[in-house]
């Protein structure tokens, strides 16, 4: 018995992570400095965010008025006489909701088509491939397709037509191009969503008996729609923020440059801009050099976006169900 | 979708919906492949008047821009002649500049969330990095005009450097520098993000069994958890890489938008030249696109661009592969 050595006693601490981390003076210096470095990029990095954020917002209070709102771009020389950004306002939200019209229910069916489906497996892997490479290729390649696409005869009904000269600026060709930006996160969302929700809950399903594209609509997608809404949300984000496309393809005129008789249509078949062009060109690089104006729509326009970002994370705090 | 009287026309429900799902990819399909298609059409008669001297030297291309352009006007003969290396030149040197500061910044900041932040500083960290991904380009332009740009131009450029490339180029702040460092800003959050799902999905017991052996914890997650999460790092890259050469907006306004090429030569100054990469070219000339000749030129660098595009999501599939058995997915 006195021969073997006593075990350590059950109240030894055990070598936990913490207490490791915790001695970190022991270390060998590289160690240290690496431990160092990070902590200082790290926050380095949250403070650089933070300060991005407040400046916009400070310098946005500073000159946001609320009669900016109410009243159009105006050609002018000075902040006082500039007008507001009206039209601009009006103009990113019609882009939003027209993207989306188009991207929704496309980026839903793909979705579900690579998740469910998928047969034959090569179109499957191509569907893929493709979706990537388009999340992946710069906005302002789809914005030159686009000049070729609407400047096709047979799509002049879309925009502005001179002495049978498709014009091919318009928020119908805006919109169209813009929706590939934001189709890649829908897909992607709506995969993600249907994907995590597990087998035995489409098997039930089936064993009352209904059809696989019954338990799609009746089943999955109501359980997938937090990953459907976060997906949705996201690519208005992309799409509100772009500007390459709306250079090109809406003309970025200072207000709504109607075509033809009839009153919505003629808005959509017309140019426009955005708020992401107003910021642009009221830029100091941009034709109209008015900082404040930029500033004010840029507040605007990054107040859209947290919100967005906000009800992402609330989409997908209800969406843990499945994980 | 596809739900009507059951089996009219010979056909379930289920292979109805199959078929017209089917056909909406299939619409898309092509859709893209047009799109490729007529981009490289447009672009090929710039590419077969050139060759390769497409991307070589000689002659500056703003004055080739102007030559193409007005080339129509007087019922000439269009020119093609275009030699686009100080842009290619300008997209490489931004890229690579903003891609290499901003792995080493977020390997860091992953490493520093995943494994030694504290929990509030986590829970802080996660979501400000998905704000910061989703600022629109053009706030980030705006920032950088008025307060990069000025800051670069009063404090960083001496006269003394004025002066020594004044018969070259102006130096105004508009620079590379500005066009590299608000890049970084813009694509270190997408490299985090992948980064970190690498990094978390790294097996605990790989780590537990090195701090059981006493190699400490910073040593440990260098060691172990990065270089199991390679896959990752390279696949994070890839995203950023492109996102990096697609980014139009931020870099017209901020780096000058003369079709300079820095020169490495010129020491330190070369960081505050001007430049113009590929994307920021596209977008500054796109009012030119009534010109035949010049608008095969513009599709021609979007052609460049998108082949760029095609080449890195190939190269992002190829990492991804080995991550699989981690299951991570991205």
């Amino acid at each position: 018995m006195s021969a073997v050595a006593p075990p350590p006693p059950a109240s030894a601490p055990t070598p936990a992570r913490r207490s490791a981390r915790d001695s970190s003076a022991s270390w060998r210096w590289s160690d240290r400095l690496g431990l160092a470095f990070a902590w200082l990029l790290g926050l380095a990095f949250l403070a650089v965010t933070v300060a991005i954020v407040l400046y916009m917002m400070v310098q946005g209070i500073r000159y946001v008025r609320p009669e900016l709102f109410v009243t159009p771009p105006a050609q002018g020389v000075s902040e006082a006489d500039s007008g507001g950004f009206l039209d601009p306002l009006l103009g990113t939200v019609i882009v939003a909701a027209m993207a989306m019209a188009i991207a929704f229910p496309l980026g839903l069916a793909i979705g579900v088509w690579l998740s469910e489906f998928g047969n034959p497996g090569w179109l499957a892997r191509l569907t893929e491939s493709t979706i990537e490479m388009l999340a992946g290729s710069p906005s302002i390649v789809f914005a030159l397709f686009g000049t070729l696409l609407f400047e096709q005869g047979a799509l002049g009904f879309l925009s502005r037509t001179n002495d049978g000269v498709v014009y091919g600026r318009s928020f119908f060709a805006a919109a169209t191009m813009l929706s590939l930006i934001a189709l890649p996160l829908m897909v992607a969302n709506v995969r993600e969503g249907l994907q995590a929700i597990p087998a035995h809950v489409r098997e039930a399903s089936y064993a009352v008996g209904k059809t696989r594209i019954a338990t799609v609509r009746r089943v999955l997608l109501p359980a997938a729609r937090p990953s459907v809404v976060t997906g949705a949300m996201l690519g208005v984000g992309r799409v509100i923020g772009d500007t390459a496309i709306i250079v090109v393809l809406l003309g970025a005129t200072l207000r709504f440059n109607g075509a033809g008789g009839v009153p919505l249509l003629s808005t959509l078949k017309g140019t426009g801009s955005t708020l992401t062009t107003f910021v642009y060109q009221n830029a100091p690089t941009g034709e109209i050099n008015q900082p404040e104006k930029a500033f004010a729509a840029g507040f605007v326009l990054l107040s859209m976006v947290l919100a967005l970002n906000f009800a992402v994370d609330v989409a997908a705090r209800r969406g843990r169900r499945w994980r | 979708m596809a739900l009507g009287g059951p089996q009219s026309r010979g056909l379930l429900p289920d292979q109805r919906a199959e078929l017209m799902l089917g056909a909406l990819v299939c619409a898309v399909l092509l859709f893209v492949l047009a799109l490729v298609v007529f981009v490289f059409r447009e672009a090929w008669p710039s590419f077969q008047h050139n060759g390769l001297r497409w991307f070589g030297t000689g002659g500056t291309p703003d004055q080739q821009i102007q030559a193409i352009f007005t080339s129509t006007d007087l019922g000439q003969k269009p020119v093609y002649t275009f030699h686009a290396w100080p842009i290619v030149w300008g997209t490489l040197v931004t890229t690579a500049g903003a891609v290499c500061l901003s792995f080493v910044a977020a390997l860091f900041v992953s490493v520093f969330v995943v494994e030694f932040a504290p929990a509030w500083i986590r829970a802080l960290l996660e979501p400000v990095v998905r704000l910061l991904a989703s600022v629109p380009s053009v706030i980030f332009g705006l920032l950088g005009v008025l307060v990069l740009v000025p800051f670069i131009g009063q404090h960083v450029i001496t006269d003394d450097n004025r002066r020594s490339v004044a018969y070259i180029v102006s130096l105004s702040g508009y620079s590379l520098l500005a066009g590299i460092l608000i890049l970084t800003l813009m694509i270190a959050p997408l490299m985090i993000a992948v980064f970190s799902d690498g990094l978390r999905a790294v097996p605990r017991g790989w780590l537990e069994g090195s701090l059981g052996l006493g190699i400490n914890s910073w040593r440990t997650f260098w060691k172990i958890g990065v270089r199991t999460a390679r896959p990752a790092l390279v696949a994070g890259t890839v995203l950023a890489t492109a996102r990096a050469l697609g980014e139009t907006v931020m870099l017209a306004m901020v780096t000058g938008g003369v079709s300079f090429a820095p020169n490495p030569a010129d020491g330190l100054i070369f960081f505050v030249e001007p430049t113009r990469p590929l994307a920021a070219t596209i977008l500054q000339t796109a009012e030119q696109l009534t010109s035949a000749p010049m608008r095969h030129t513009i599709f021609a660098m979007a052609a460049v661009l998108l082949f760029s595009a095609a080449m890195l999501s190939l190269a992002g599939w190829a990492a991804k592969q080995p991550m699989k058995k981690y299951g991570v997915r991205t």
